[in-house]
């Protein structure tokens, strides 16, 4: 009888506070990035509500573990954040709710609308952009002799600079970037790959320099290779080559050429209980307003969505390095860009995706 | 040490060529990690062969070749590799003297039966070398973490501080992490939580379906065995990808009908799926033990007034002890280990320590990582050695002699 009560009452225990215990699941990349949406947007809400935030770094996953969910129909997550075209899926797929920019989002400290504010960047009616990246190139400063890389198509010339590379286990940037240093012009270069005939052009420059490519698939992958000096150069988020150059100390250095913007964002899964939904909204509100932006870039170089956040950019928050000119947004920086063309990958992606497979595996 | 076989010193036609190959052996490793192995391997075998040729026509005094030997290769290694290759170098010199004279003494012959056939005595040896690289290559990828758990960078590599044996090379601060970061503490809580629980589970489960299948009236328990033990035959993604649709819809009724807690959910949803994982184990073990009791005990037992429960605590269960725990053990260290499962079935509160490392090597390559790994490897050698010296002292105190 003893024990029967003893055993009620731890039940009771874990089961009351079911009521009381405010908690959301956030869903992120994990690492340092997780890390700078910790310190910018996650403290300062817990704070502030009360909720409790448990983080749960599956966003390399996320499309298919929100549809397993949804089919099980146990949504367990509150807030997802995914890369601009993951978001465009989920939107099309009914995975994810849409958000009304104006009502839902903060406006800007003098007024202007979200929407106006996030201009362009929302590419999806259920996408809330938050940082825009570049992937890009570095290289080792100490083993690529005494011109350093100064341009894209150095990647694809393994005389003047031998050893190895790492590049993404991907098509896209990486047959863009073999067009361009074939000749083709960069406004030409999603026509040209539209055709079978482009494409093969893309594989047969990417042929060149194949057996020199370590392939990555993780964005830590091509960090601990510049490090491990395993390869020369290799291409990564520019967040993660800050972190190298910068906190690490590591010898190497970043190429501001080509880089491939993208950008990365929140969004809230549908099928929410009415309760956790105005949690989720209640944290994007707050999470995504000009300040918050501004703040994560103190711990990690990744550009403000927010045109109003720009100017807010300070210093680095351990390091104390102003941290603007190591944005991918920075003039300096943004020189030579080049745009993703998300429709262009929406339709194209899977053929290509096999034919690239097809290649890598001959 | 006494000598079974009188010895006397071999011609060079064999000292030479396995002093050589040898020393090719060490070489191939040197020069593999300089740039080129062949270089490497010509390189050490001279050396060797070199070497062996001045103790026995130049030197001819054994103590005195040893100390040039050690001295020698300690100064080369010191001088291209610093401190942490002197040491190799060192270690590396003591061996290839002691190598040298103990062919050309016929030494390894002493200690063997006279009447070993060369066939045989080389197989004897050829058996210990086999054995040894083995164990080298079961082992080394253990070890070769626990050094680089100490690196002061945030990267998986050997930095030239740390091969130096230069202090600076060498911090504390990834365990300092482990312990401070709010993410790891919270996983390695949630394992000490669930693996305790679902063992716990297993063992009861486990070893009552042991007994009853070794019950030889049960129908089909062929069958019903077979059912029970799939779990660990099954490829554990196909048991993951039933087990989250599964336990979903029984979450979902718990949260919705029952008005549970969700997180105290997410815990019996992987406590209970862990559990499922460990009980195989459990079952084969146990069964395995029941295989030597003796039934008549029970019988005598049961003779003497005792009730089946009574009999199952008083005699059965120390007698099978051993197998009990040790099935107990295999089903802690699947659920301590254990990352597709959880990472179908748990939700982010439940993050368990393999989770958190998963996740840390996809995102955020840490060395942080290994050091837990090598936390992870002191608690597994200190739980085996308590459950062994356990074990050995219940069978001295039962008058049985361990085994």
């Amino acid at each position: 009888m003893k024990t029967k009560l003893t055993a009620l009452a731890v039940t009771t225990a874990l089961v009351a506070p079911a009521a009381m215990a405010q908690e959301m699941t956030i869903v992120s990349w994990g690492g340092a990035y997780s890390k700078s949406q910790l310190k910018a947007y996650h403290e300062p809400y817990s704070a502030k509500s009360g909720v409790t935030i448990i983080n749960d770094d599956s966003s390399a996953e996320a499309v298919a573990k929100l549809r397993a969910m949804n089919e099980a129909g146990n949504v367990t997550w509150d807030v997802v954040d995914v890369v601009a075209s993951d978001a465009m899926r989920l939107c099309d797929e009914g995975l994810a709710m849409e958000i009304d920019a104006d009502t839902q989002l903060a406006a800007a400290p003098d007024g202007t609308s979200a929407s106006e504010d996030f201009g362009d960047l929302l590419v999806s009616d259920c996408f809330i952009p938050q940082i825009v990246y570049s992937t890009t190139f570095g290289y080792r400063t100490d083993l690529v002799g005494d011109t350093a890389p100064s341009t894209i198509c150095d990647v694809f010339d393994t005389d003047a600079y031998p050893g190895k590379r790492s590049l993404e286990k991907r098509p896209i940037n990486n047959m863009e970037w073999a067009l361009l240093c074939d000749g083709v012009a960069k406004a030409d270069v999603y026509d040209v790959l539209a055709t079978p005939e482009g494409q093969d052009k893309a594989l047969a420059k990417l042929d060149t320099i194949k057996d020199d490519v370590i392939w990555w698939s993780a964005g830590a992958d091509t960090p601990q290779l510049l490090a491990d000096g395993e390869v020369v150069m290799g291409s990564t988020y520019n967040g993660r080559l800050f972190s190298v150059i910068e906190e690490q100390k590591q010898p190497v250095a970043m190429l501001w050429d080509a880089q491939v913007f993208d950008l990365d964002g929140w969004i809230i899964p549908a099928g929410l209980s009415d309760e956790r939904k105005a949690q989720a909204l209640d944290y994007i509100m707050f999470a995504t307003d000009t300040q918050r932006l501004a703040d994560q870039a103190k711990y990690i170089s990744y550009g403000p969505a927010r045109k109003s956040s720009a100017p807010l950019v300070g210093k680095h928050a351990e390091l104390g390095i102003d941290m603007a000119p190591h944005m991918p947004t920075d003039p300096n920086n943004a020189q030579n860009t080049f745009l993703y063309n998300y429709e262009f990958w929406a339709d194209y992606r899977d053929d290509i995706d096999a034919k690239f497979q097809a290649w890598l595996a001959k | 040490m006494a000598a079974l076989t009188p010895i006397s010193r071999k011609p060079m036609s064999l000292v030479l060529p396995t002093v050589a190959a040898a020393g090719g052996f060490f070489g191939l490793f040197i020069g593999t990690s300089n740039g080129s192995g062949i270089m490497g391997v010509l390189i050490g075998a001279l050396m060797a062969v070199v070497g062996a040729v001045l103790y026995i026509f130049v030197l001819k005094n054994e103590k005195l070749g040893k100390g040039l030997t050690i001295a020698l290769y300690g100064a080369l290694g010191f001088w291209f590799g610093g401190l942490a290759a002197a040491i190799v170098g060192l270690l590396y010199g003591w061996f290839i003297q002691w190598f040298s004279y103990w062919l050309y003494e016929g030494r390894y012959r002493a200690r063997l039966l006279p009447y070993l056939t060369p066939g045989q005595v080389l197989w004897h040896y050829s058996f210990r070398v086999i054995c040894g690289a083995i164990f080298t290559f079961l082992i080394t990828p253990i070890l070769v973490v626990m050094p680089l758990s100490f690196n002061a960078q945030d990267f998986f590599t050997f930095t030239p501080e740390m091969l130096r044996l230069d202090p600076a090379g060498y911090s504390l601060k990834h365990y300092q992490d482990f312990f401070t970061n709010n993410e790891w503490q919270r996983s390695f809580k949630n394992s000490l939580i669930i693996a305790p629980i679902a063992t716990v589970i297993s063992v009861s489960l486990g070893t009552l379906a042991a007994i009853g299948l070794s019950q030889s009236h049960v129908p089909g328990r062929r069958a019903i065995m077979a059912i029970m033990i799939s779990p660990m035959i099954v490829p554990l993604i196909i048991s993951a990808t039933g087990m989250f649709f599964f336990y979903s819809d029984i979450g979902n009724w718990l949260e919705g009908t029952l008005g549970m807690n969700k997180t105290f959910v997410g815990y019996v949803k992987v406590v209970l799926a862990h559990a499922v994982l460990g009980i195989p184990f459990v079952i084969i073990t146990v069964t395995a033990t029941l295989v030597g009791f003796d039934r008549s005990l029970t019988r005598a037992a049961a003779n003497m007034g005792a009730n089946p429960v009574t009999t199952f605590f008083r005699v059965q269960m120390p007698l099978i002890l051993p197998g009990v725990i040790s099935g107990g053990l295999f089903a802690f260290i699947t659920s301590f280990d254990e990352v597709v499962v959880v990472l179908f079935v748990g939700s982010a509160s439940q993050k368990t320590l393999p989770w958190q490392m998963f996740t840390g090597l996809r995102e955020q390559i840490s060395p942080t990582i290994l050091a837990v790994a090598t936390i992870l490897v002191g608690i597994s050698i200190l739980l085996l050695a308590t459950v062994e010296l356990l074990r050995r002292r219940s069978e001295r105190l039962r008058g049985m002699s361990p085994s």
